[in-house]
């Protein structure tokens, strides 16, 4: 494609671009748009931030600032599944430390990082409300509980596909 | 055609509910038999999950924890009409577990389909707002204040002050938010309430909107309940297309609308200041008060900010009346708090009792001790910013005075049981460590003295010898700024902890049981 051709419709800017538009409006619009955003581009590229900055009137700081206060929201995208491990104290009464560090070897990587073969990005999170049933792990949507090692590889082979 | 239940609730689900369900409605296709399965929410009882209870002889009958490998044998002993298996656990409502219960707000929860208005209505839901619809303002808050309700986000503060102050806060656009951020680690009360009966809680915004003359409702809700928030963000379309929510609830005249915010994986936007400004697009750093945000708070204009029990609670105080929910409770703590049972506990889940319960009834008539099997050492009572509370105190009443009293809080109503394997000085540790992490930055004692206690902890492990004593004074210190220097509660109370593991098992911490006094 030459520099000179139009951008298709769907190009990331031009549908990041529609979407602040479309959220201008709404007030208090900009955690919704980075949700909306994130849930369709696995994460908040840094083009987006000029352009979320123009549509809500705001600076490119304050959405950089937002973008950076808030865990659940990342300027990369992550590997094809992301795994959160409970670390709060409930879960730390079941095991949840054994848990983490089983995890961090069975994956390769620590929090915040992804196995090398790009499938898991392994995080951190303080407490999914699954406390009488912990340890527990978030699986994209899904919270599985009384997550131990045996059952944390069962998890690992069923998002590698492997039998 | 039998019914079956198989809830939808997050930890059913975490325990394999989904398959359960699947495992049912293809073995009955398989043997030809009709079967109408119902995705209820929770009965609370989360040691039994997945619990499925059948309709047979007019009473619901249950059968937990089931495994799909167990959904033949089931079926082989005629389950759906209340047959013989190990796994029968007879009538629900005369489980022990749930027949000591005392469920007033979580009366409905598990009953249903969360989402069936029909369910809803059939419970008594929306009784509590037709009566407030025919209420003036006033009236509904003085309902409020009769009962005695104090907010359950862990503050205590009464709710009927709260909305007395924005009902007089002048004319003008006015807010209902819903703090539906509470992450302490050991509540699930108020996921299992969205997942189990959102309609509840979206009745009680209704009747706080009506009270203080709001008509725009905010629910945030924190980003790690994605069960939680596809069923409150279906529910509140179905309410809103039933004419319970819109510009004319239901021909009333009144209006009132709700919107689902979802939250983005900070605790400290359980803070109200900081949700607020979360709300409103920004960094979720507390605000200063005053302004109260009663006075000054979302968008600058009024608003009531509750957390989702309370919210949830005022359907039925509007019911039943304020004098009947009054009637429960002890000293000024009224009504009911649901508990629950978290951490190293055999029989975990959601306990609704009235105040002035023990921790000694709690722990072991409900909970059986732990799920270990091992001695319980340590519970920590409302969430990660409450105090530690030995063996010893377990006798104390669960009440916001008497909790006070001993230096600790009920907060939430959480309960995490640890048992005699715990380090405390580690535990200790965390507190700090939990602070440093989800702290705002906006004051000092918080954002510094949070990293500074995790490094004194530390020095602390490097155990006895010289300078020991005075690394423990400083620790006392460095909990006094914090406890009285911090702009919020985040700050403010990661001390409970910490101190009170020092002072309950100062051995953790390199000194003699005997002697000195944190």
């Amino acid at each position: 494609m030459s520099a000179s051709s139009p951008r298709p419709p769907d190009a990331p800017d031009a549908r990041i671009a529609a979407l602040a538009q479309a959220h201008a409006a709404l007030p208090g619009a900009l955690l919704p748009l980075l949700h909306a955003i994130q849930d369709e581009f696995r994460c908040i590229p840094d083009e987006a931030v000029p352009l979320i900055a123009a549509a809500l009137n705001l600076s490119r700081a304050e959405v950089h600032g937002v973008i950076g206060f808030y865990r659940h929201f990342r300027s990369h995208a992550p590997g094809r599944h992301v795994v959160q491990i409970c670390r709060a104290e409930a879960c730390q009464a079941l095991g949840a430390e054994a848990l983490e560090r089983h995890a961090r070897e069975a994956l390769g990587c620590g929090f915040h990082e992804t196995s090398a073969d790009g499938a898991v990005t392994l995080e951190p999170v303080y407490c999914l409300g699954n406390c009488a049933c912990g340890p527990s792990v978030r699986v994209g949507d899904d919270v599985v509980g009384r997550v131990d090692a045996r059952r944390f590889d069962e998890l690992l082979a069923e998002l590698r596909g492997a039998p | 055609m039998s019914r079956v239940f198989v809830p939808l609730d997050t930890s059913a689900r975490a325990l394999g509910a989904d398959k359960v369900a699947a495992a049912i409605a293809a073995e009955a296709r398989k043997r030809g038999a009709a079967v109408d399965i119902v995705r209820n929410g929770s009965r609370g009882l989360v040691w039994l999950e997945p619990l499925v209870e059948v309709e047979a002889g007019g009473r619901r009958l249950a059968y937990g924890p089931v495994a799909p490998r167990d959904v033949a044998a089931l079926f082989d002993a005629g389950f759906l009409d209340g047959g013989a298996h190990a796994l029968a656990l007879g009538p629900t409502e005369e489980i022990p577990w749930l027949a000591g219960q005392q469920r007033l707000t979580f009366a409905r929860v598990g009953l249903g389909d969360p989402l069936s208005l029909d369910d809803y209505a059939a419970g008594g839901g929306w009784r509590g707002l037709k009566n407030a619809l025919a209420l003036p303002a006033a009236a509904i808050v003085a309902e409020i204040s009769a009962s005695g309700l104090r907010g359950r986000g862990g503050a205590a503060f009464p709710a009927g002050t709260k909305w007395e102050t924005v009902r007089q806060a002048g004319d003008g656009q006015k807010y209902v938010v819903c703090n539906a951020d509470e992450g302490d680690s050991g509540t699930l009360s108020d996921r299992m309430l969205r997942e189990g009966d959102p309609y509840c809680l979206i009745e009680g915004m209704a009747i706080a909107g009506l009270a203080v003359g709001a008509t725009q409702g905010y629910v945030y809700l924190r980003s790690e309940y994605p069960q939680a928030a596809r069923i409150l963000a279906a529910a509140i379309g179905r309410a809103r297309e039933a004419g319970w929510l819109g510009a004319d609830i239901v021909g009333s005249g009144r209006a009132f609308d709700i919107e689902l915010r979802i939250g983005a994986g900070a605790y400290i936007c359980g803070e109200e200041t900081a949700l607020l400004e979360s709300l409103e697009g920004r960094r979720g750093i507390v605000r200063a008060k005053p302004p109260l945000p009663a006075l000054a708070g979302l968008f600058g204009r009024p608003t009531v900010v509750n957390n989702v029990i309370t919210l949830a609670t005022a359907p039925l105080i509007l019911e039943r009346g304020g004098a009947f929910y009054h009637g429960h409770g002890s000293g000024r703590s009224r009504g009911t708090l649901p508990f629950q049972l978290a951490g190293n506990v055999r029989r975990g889940g959601l306990v609704e009792k009235a105040f002035g319960v023990t921790l000694n009834e709690l722990l072991h008539d409900f909970g059986g001790g732990t799920l270990s099997g091992r001695p319980i050492r340590a519970v920590q009572v409302g969430g990660p910013l409450g105090a530690w509370i030995p063996p010893a105190q377990f006798d104390v009443p669960l009440d916001y005075e008497r909790y006070g009293e001993i230096d600790a809080m009920l907060g939430h109503g959480g309960i995490v049981v640890f048992d005699d394997r715990v380090d405390m000085r580690r535990m200790a540790r965390f507190a700090m460590e939990f602070c440093a992490e989800e702290s705002c930055g906006k004051c000092t004692p918080c954002r510094i003295g949070s990293t500074r206690g995790v490094e004194l902890i530390d020095r602390l492990a490097a155990a006895g010898g010289a300078g020991h004593g005075e690394r423990l004074a400083l620790l006392e210190s460095l909990c006094d700024t914090l406890l009285h220097g911090s702009a919020c509660g985040l700050g403010g109370m990661t001390p409970y902890p910490v101190l009170s593991a020092l002072r309950h098992f100062p051995e953790d911490f390199g000194i003699a049981s005997q002697g000195h006094t944190p």
